[in-house]
């Protein structure tokens, strides 16, 4: 399975490069976040629970905006049938999850590296509590915007229903990731952070056994 | 001979409230060329697809078995072909990327000298270095055919084969559908006379049933 999953995720990676599909509609919407921000705080200094807060929006609404695409873009061009033919559910959902799992991650990436440059107060005390909520944030990211992509890439109105749909289920995890990237700014230990990583494991562990189970029923109607 | 069969049990399918078909029973078994066919909006794409397992039925269910044992629902989609007007491939790759991405993700080989073949049997050698998007109806409706015979599947599975097709291209299809039902099982869903001269047997759908002939 891993290794048709792979390829699966080869294929969109190829036909990304091609097609630039969502690597175009995220770095625009990047710049475009920062920008403004940038814009409304003119001189003004932001104290670091906004800084957290503004840092995990401009993540959760590019998310909305590129990682929709995984299944979107195959209903829209009429290609679902053609991947029904040719691999498993699990072979499709791990394929297209390993992609957002890797657009996520590069999209952060640049979004936490220009928050690094532009930002006064995005100073990080406590690194490896940072790295920890960033690798398993983006990981609940990911599945989450899978499995909701897969929802409602049959919908009618795809572009409205995805951030609403999207917004009760990411909720839990924006808020924790934000509480966290608090106590990476603070200094606050790992020790301390215990609770807020708990919910952070469960949320992924519990997205990703669901999304598995539910995909099957998701993909065959 | 084929050592595949497929049956189909009490199988009723509703799209919302409406009615399709009920208690659709059959047994495709040995092979052969098999007819589906019946008014428009009868259910032949329908069933067909629940055939194929990409979408499930209201009640009843499809078995599929090779060498007398049942196939798990999650392999069965490398012991089938499919061909329908409502296919698409990626229009951004080449026909013979394609194919080798399709064999890659299906974890089968990629056998040149076969896809090479129904190239050349489908007049598109020349252009499978082509990127998809530069082809024309015709030639996509034939590309579709190589997509469903590169891996040498047990079930084939042609809805409305021959649409957008040249007379050229219709008698390529009708040779090919001869040649894989001395083998293979054959499944033809279709209202042309002339693409359902081709079955041995049909099975009619009329008034959410089924009609055999």
């Amino acid at each position: 399975m891993n290794s048709k999953a792979y390829n699966l995720f080869l294929k969109d990676f190829r036909s990304e490069l091609r097609t630039r599909y969502a690597i175009n509609a995220l770095a625009m919407f990047i710049i475009v976040a920062i920008s403004v921000i940038l814009f409304s705080i003119g001189n003004e200094k932001i104290n670091e629970n906004l800084t957290a807060g503004l840092f995990w929006v401009v993540i959760f609404f590019t998310a909305m905006s590129g990682l929709s695409r995984a299944f979107v873009s195959e209903e829209e061009r009429g290609t679902t049938l053609t991947l029904q033919l040719i691999a498993s559910p699990t072979t499709v959902f791990s394929g297209k999850l390993i992609f957002n799992v890797i657009l996520v991650f590069a999209m952060n990436a640049i979004i936490a590296l220009l928050y690094g440059a532009l930002f006064e107060d995005f100073i990080i005390k406590n690194f490896l509590l940072f790295l920890a909520t960033f690798i398993l944030g983006n990981i609940g990211l990911a599945v989450s915007s899978t499995i909701i992509a897969a929802i409602i890439a049959k919908a009618g109105a795809k572009g409205t229903l995805y951030p609403v749909l999207s917004f009760p289920i990411l909720l839990p995890l924006i808020l924790t990731c934000v509480q966290l990237t608090l106590f990476s700014f603070d200094g606050t230990s790992f020790e301390k952070s215990r609770f807020e990583l708990a919910i952070i494991v469960s949320y992924d562990v519990i997205m990703i056994t669901v999304s598995y189970l539910l995909f099957d029923f998701i993909w065959k109607e | 001979m084929s050592n595949y069969y497929l049956e189909v049990k009490n199988l009723t399918k509703y799209f919302g409230r409406r009615l399709i078909f009920s208690n659709l029973n059959f047994r495709l078994s040995d092979s052969g060329i098999f007819g589906i066919s019946g008014p428009n909006g009868s259910g032949k794409s329908t069933l067909v697809k629940i055939i194929a397992g990409i979408i499930g039925a209201n009640k009843g269910e499809v078995k599929h078995f090779l060498d007398g044992k049942e196939i798990i629902p999650e392999k069965i989609h490398n012991h089938i072909g499919f061909v329908s007007p409502y296919l698409v491939l990626y229009e951004e790759f080449s026909a013979e990327e394609n194919l080798l991405m399709f064999a890659k993700i299906r974890g089968v080989d990629y056998d040149k000298s076969r896809v090479d073949y129904l190239f050349e049997k489908f007049l598109l050698l020349k252009r499978k270095d082509d990127l998809v998007k530069t082809y024309s109806s015709g030639m996509k409706q034939r590309l579709k055919f190589i997509f469903a015979l590169m891996h040498s599947p047990k079930l084939i599975i042609l809805d409305e084969p021959t649409s957008n097709l040249d007379d050229e291209g219709k008698n390529s299809v009708y040779e090919l559908i001869r040649e894989e039902g001395n083998k293979n099982i054959v499944v033809v869903a279709s209202n042309e006379k002339n693409d359902l001269e081709q079955c041995t047997e049909t099975i009619f759908l009329e008034n959410f049933k089924q009609i055999n002939q």
